[in-house]
């Protein structure tokens, strides 16, 4: 199980950086250059490494990944399936980790809001300003990577006290069809004060024999009495592999929901960090995990209430069916200034089958003493009672067992407040649990 | 023609032995209450005609409409027309019960090739059994017995057997923790279903019931046997005697 760093190929990894284009500013091509020698010392991790305790990389490091050329192959009719339903859409596509602008959709932004390619803005204050500097690459091997190998990735951008009620959709397509791919999607998340924003960032590939590896990172600003809605969505295909970074600041008065939904994958990873920097700022965390096949998925968060008054509340599920493994690790952190926070964790898993498995460590770490914390992790099997409730009224094993299921993760997607997005995951989760009883 | 039969059923859970022998024959259009001390048997009968898998049948059978009732899956069962009001319904959070009665009646009706109700028509349905049994709009809202009062639970029971309309119901106890309002919308719900198709076996440790269903047959269940079998008569004897005669003459019965 424990491989040493030593043994794995970090050196095919610095060649993609030494191969990559590099006409970024100087300010940029610093960090990246820092980021690779972050990279080099750090290596990969490995189940040594108590934070990738459950997570084996070693299967991902198998593969011979290459990023992909810049043509792009991708027609409407591929990414017809993936599309929210809503009309007006506004939509960034990026294909392998680049952007598609002619399958993009940006006509209905109004005045106020930047929605584009990041590798369009690097003379933007915001991009200046906080690039480089919410995911931090020096203990993280896999923001490091990204943050050497980036080349594009969403910005979006909004004015001061600019209210958008419309959900800006980011859609990730890896396309592994000619070769195994690697993406490395850099997303960058400005609300300006007093603004507000909706986004929906989801990850899908294109059927194939070949892996793709998709290793984004996004950060978030949030300045003060902004909000922020932000639904991730990873639904790749069951050989695909998805390491994923998202951190977010929030400043004063601000607030942030963000929504981690996984309903595909080979093997994933998301590492959510959370922090509320200023005084009553507010952070929902909701996720979301439906496995079957092999698949292992591992959530790990962090929320650091570095500041007094502030807010957060999260609540994980998961369904594990077959053979998938889940792993919940969640911590919350509140340093010894942050008086009156309040701050709740729970993760509830339903195991579907005699196979599944799921590892869940809820962490409490608190240095203050005038704070509300609770966290709790439960995990059990579909109640067996309801179950025969439901099919003494004639409702059949399946059906039932969807039923139940479906109430159980619709606790999490009523609280998304994109419908296009609600409606599309719904149908995505109902269609999987009514598959995975076979 | 016998629309129930249960003939000489034995049955087991965790090893005990639970029933051992049960006779009992309904047919349509009778109602026969079954009435016994606690822990003679009563509720496992229920169980195991509604089909309940942790119970193990020894012996005997249980013919419903002429076939091998116990061959079937619950939810067959109750595509067949056989109704449990459950002694403790279950909270089901998350899964509204407007939503889990049209599944339910859509599935039955599937298995009848009746084609499904839209929206529209169940929500006429549902109106119209509303009434029925006094329940308002905001509970067909709410999540499946979830945080209902224990006469809501009840008398949502009813509820549902009123919109799946079944052959035969199984009343488990209906009435315990019952108010006397509660008690008159249940048996209003079940009076109101009666007809010369329907059959149902109320299940109840009180006589105070049966003074609102009246049944045609009352049997006692005492150590997993009918052990006497009456009219409504003898529920009102039972009410004034208790039940100690009938162990008394069950204790004798067994020694000759």
């Amino acid at each position: 199980m424990n491989t040493p760093s030593s043994n794995i190929p970090i050196a095919d990894y610095i060649s993609q950086f030494q191969k990559a284009e590099k006409s970024f500013s100087p300010q940029l091509m610093d960090l990246k250059k820092n980021a690779i020698r972050s990279f080099e010392q750090l290596g990969f991790p490995t189940t040594r490494n108590e934070e990738w305790k459950y997570t084996n990389v070693a299967g991902l490091l198998k593969n011979n990944f290459a990023i992909s050329g810049n043509e792009l192959l991708l027609t409407q009719n591929d990414i017809e399936q993936f599309l929210p339903e809503e009309d007006d859409l506004i939509l960034l596509v990026f294909e392998n980790g680049k952007f598609n602008s002619s399958l993009s959709q940006i006509s209905a932004l109004p005045k106020g809001i930047i929605a584009g390619n990041l590798r369009e803005y690097p003379d933007h204050h915001a991009v200046k300003k906080h690039l480089g500097k919410i995911a931090l690459h020096k203990n993280e091997s896999f923001v490091a990577l990204n943050t050497a190998l980036f080349q594009q990735g969403a910005f979006v951008f909004t004015d001061k006290n600019v209210i958008f009620e419309k959900a800006i959709h980011l859609l990730f397509i890896n396309d592994a069809r000619n070769n195994a791919t690697v993406s490395y999607p850099r997303n960058l998340i400005v609300a300006s004060p007093g603004s507000s924003v909706k986004i929906s960032e989801s990850y899908y590939s294109i059927k194939a024999v070949n892996p793709s590896f998709c290793n984004p990172v996004t950060e978030i600003f949030i300045d003060d009495n902004a909000s922020v809605e932000f639904c991730k969505i990873e639904s790749e295909n069951s050989n695909d592999f998805h390491i994923d970074y998202t951190s977010v600041f929030l400043r004063k008065n601000s607030t942030l929901n963000i929504h981690t939904i996984t309903t595909g994958g080979n093997l994933v990873r998301n590492n959510l960090r959370i922090e509320l920097q200023q005084q009553n700022g507010s952070a929902y965390l909701n996720g979301l995990y439906v496995t079957s096949g092999e698949s292992h998925v591992d959530n790990h968060s962090f929320v650091d209430h570095a500041s007094p008054d502030c807010y957060s509340n999260e609540l994980y599920k998961g369904l594990l069916n077959e053979k998938s493994h889940g792993v919940f690790n969640g911590k919350i952190f509140v340093r010894r200034d942050a008086q009156k926070t309040n701050a709740y964790q729970s993760n509830k898993n339903i195991i579907l089958s005699d196979d599944a498995s799921v590892n869940a460590k809820p962490q409490l770490e608190i240095y203050a003493d005038d704070v509300k914390c609770s966290h709790g992790a439960t995990t059990g099997q579909l109640d067996e009672e309801a179950m025969f409730y439901l099919r003494s009224r004639g409702i059949g094993a399946i059906e039932a067992r969807a039923l139940l299921t479906n109430a159980f993760a619709e606790e999490i997607l009523d609280k998304i407040t994109i419908p296009s997005i609600k409606e599309k995951l719904k149908a995505l989760i109902h269609l999987k649990m009514k598959k995975g009883n076979d | 023609m016998q629309l129930l039969e249960v003939k000489n059923l034995k049955v087991k859970i965790d090893g005990k032995d639970i029933l051992n022998g049960v006779n009992l024959s309904v047919k349509p259009g009778e109602v026969h209450a079954i009435m016994g001390p606690n822990g003679s048997g009563k509720s496992t009968l229920a169980s195991v005609l509604a089909g309940r898998e942790e119970y193990e049948v020894t012996g005997g059978e249980v013919l419903y409409k002429e076939k091998n009732l116990l061959g079937f899956s619950p939810e067959d069962r109750a595509r067949m027309g056989l109704f449990l009001a459950f002694q403790y319904p279950v909270e089901i959070p998350g899964v509204t019960n407007a939503n889990f009665l049209k599944t339910a009646l859509n599935e039955i009706r599937k298995s009848k090739n009746l084609a499904p109700l839209d929206s529209k028509d169940f929500l006429i349905l549902m109106k119209e059994k509303m009434k029925l049994v006094e329940i308002d709009k905001s509970m067909t809202q709410r999540s499946v017995n979830e945080g209902f009062s224990g006469g809501e639970k009840k008398r949502n029971e009813i509820f549902q057997m009123a919109i799946l309309e079944p052959e035969l119901s199984v009343l488990d106890e209906t009435d315990s923790g019952l108010d006397i309002d509660a008690l008159r919308i249940v048996a209003n719900g079940v009076n109101a279903l009666r007809n010369k198709e329907r059959s149902f076996i109320v299940i109840t440790h009180y006589q105070r019931l049966l003074d609102y269903i009246v049944p045609d047959f009352v049997h006692v269940l005492y150590k997993g046997r009918i052990v006497k079998s009456g009219g409504k008569d003898l529920a009102l004897e039972l009410e004034e005697r208790g039940y100690d005669w009938i162990k008394d003459e069950s204790t004798e019965a067994a020694k000759i």
